[in-house]
């Protein structure tokens, strides 16, 4: 009889297992977050660490960012002047470009960018000094593997993000004014006339608040899947490492696309 | 020798992103850096629609100025609408400010016609004489429903 309850009650103890794995997840990565901001503040990780870190994310990500900020601005000028054209408003073009990638595409497209490029690697590099125990070692030594490597990474992503979105920003604008001034032959003074008059305080600080956040998701996310690489449930070793890997950026780039809608409406 | 290119590269890199933000925020987003070069002038009007905070302000069709803000004066439910004109360009007390539509269907902007007065208007004067923005739904609907006379 009890047996029959419970293999009825199964369902029910599946979806409240899964439950409970999620939200000790969540609260399990929103704790390394903060302990991880914290330690960026007290003590204050060495510059060194720092300026290495903001080297592999930022100055390394120039060259794929200033490039697919370019074709998407290009490519942006091409499908709106074919749409404006219709209106005969083509001179609108510039704050078309410019708009939709200030608010929308600078921050969105050079998080998940970053994420394939940074956030993988640095899944990866501490999901391997997790398996082969260098982050036990560290703590042997007395020294805080939360202050000595998550904290720098944190770090140098929220200042790495901004800039690279705003490099990307001012290459995608570049790259409107090639498809539409130079290819389309629509006036240059009004190209950039128009982004002058559309674009407003707001905008550019909505897209620099955007950026900021995706920084904290996408290194926390990235840093959390590899510094408990050896807590997971599905794989062991080095099997874990590219389950880690692959978690990162899955749900980095998930969680810059919710985040993305969620403050959107907030900012609007 | 390698240590120091890194932080050098680090170094152009925050410049290179730094000039980016300034170009965003100082030329986009027209935050005054050095401040001061415009004064604030209000403009009284019976309707405002479509005029957008941070639109131009025109005289002869040359820009003096852009809107900083546009509230509702609540005692007189009138739109009240501050404009910021650039330091070199002076308004007398009789200017009219009407707001006008560039193009058939195009942004609103606050056009400023010179008058004859002496005198000059100060930083947090009010133009008077004002003429409310023409909404082309209306006057097609004047026409369509027989309200022109």
């Amino acid at each position: 009889m009890t047996d029959a309850i419970t293999f009825l009650l199964s369902p029910a103890a599946f979806v409240g297992r899964t439950a409970l794995t999620v939200i000790a997840e969540l609260g399990g990565f929103c704790i390394f977050l903060v302990q991880g901001l914290w330690r960026i503040v007290v003590p204050a990780p060495p510059l060194r660490k720092i300026v290495q870190q903001v080297y592999f994310i930022g100055v390394k990500s120039i060259f794929v960012i200033v490039l697919i900020g370019l074709f998407t601005g290009m490519v942006l000028g091409l499908q709106g002047y074919y749409t404006l054209v219709k209106f005969g408003s083509e001179g609108l073009l510039g704050a078309a470009v410019a708009l939709s990638i200030i608010r929308e595409l600078g921050p969105v497209l050079t998080a998940i960018m970053i994420t394939g490029r940074a956030g993988s690697s640095m899944a990866a590099e501490i999901g391997i000094m997790r398996i082969s125990e260098q982050i036990d070692a560290l703590w042997t030594m007395g020294i805080n593997p939360m202050r000595f490597l998550i904290a720098p990474k944190l770090a140098a992503s929220l200042i790495c993000f901004p800039l690279l979105t705003a490099i990307f920003d001012v290459v995608g604008i570049c790259g409107g004014y090639l498809t539409g001034v130079a290819l389309l032959g629509i006036n240059p003074g009004v190209y950039f006339d128009r982004i002058d008059a559309a674009v407003e305080m707001g905008d550019v600080t909505g897209g620099f608040v955007k950026s900021l956040l995706f920084a904290l998701l996408v290194a926390a996310i990235s840093c959390y899947e590899g510094y408990f690489t050896h807590a997971r449930r599905d794989g062991f070793g080095a099997k874990g490492v590219s389950l880690a890997t692959t978690a990162a950026v899955v749900f980095s780039c998930v969680a810059i696309l919710v985040a993305d809608y969620v403050l959107t409406s907030f900012l609007l | 020798m390698k240590k120091y290119s890194m932080e050098t590269t680090v170094g152009i890199f925050v410049l290179a992103g730094l000039m980016c933000v300034a170009y965003l925020t100082v030329k986009l987003g027209k935050l005054d850096v050095l401040g001061g070069d415009r004064y604030p002038v209000t403009a009284r009007f019976k309707d405002v629609t479509g005029l957008k905070s941070g639109a131009y302000v025109e005289m002869a069709g040359v820009r003096i100025g852009r809107v900083a803000g546009i509230n509702l004066d609540t005692k007189a439910n009138m739109a009240l609408v501050t404009l910021e004109i650039d330091k070199g360009v002076r308004l007398t007390d009789d200017s009219i400010a009407s707001i006008k539509t560039s193009g058939l269907i195009g942004d609103k902007f606050v056009k400023i016609s010179p008058g004859g007065s002496d005198d000059v208007l100060g930083p947090g004067g009010l133009i008077v004489e004002t003429e409310p923005s023409v909404d082309l739904g209306d006057l097609i609907g004047k026409y369509v429903f027989g309200g022109v006379k």
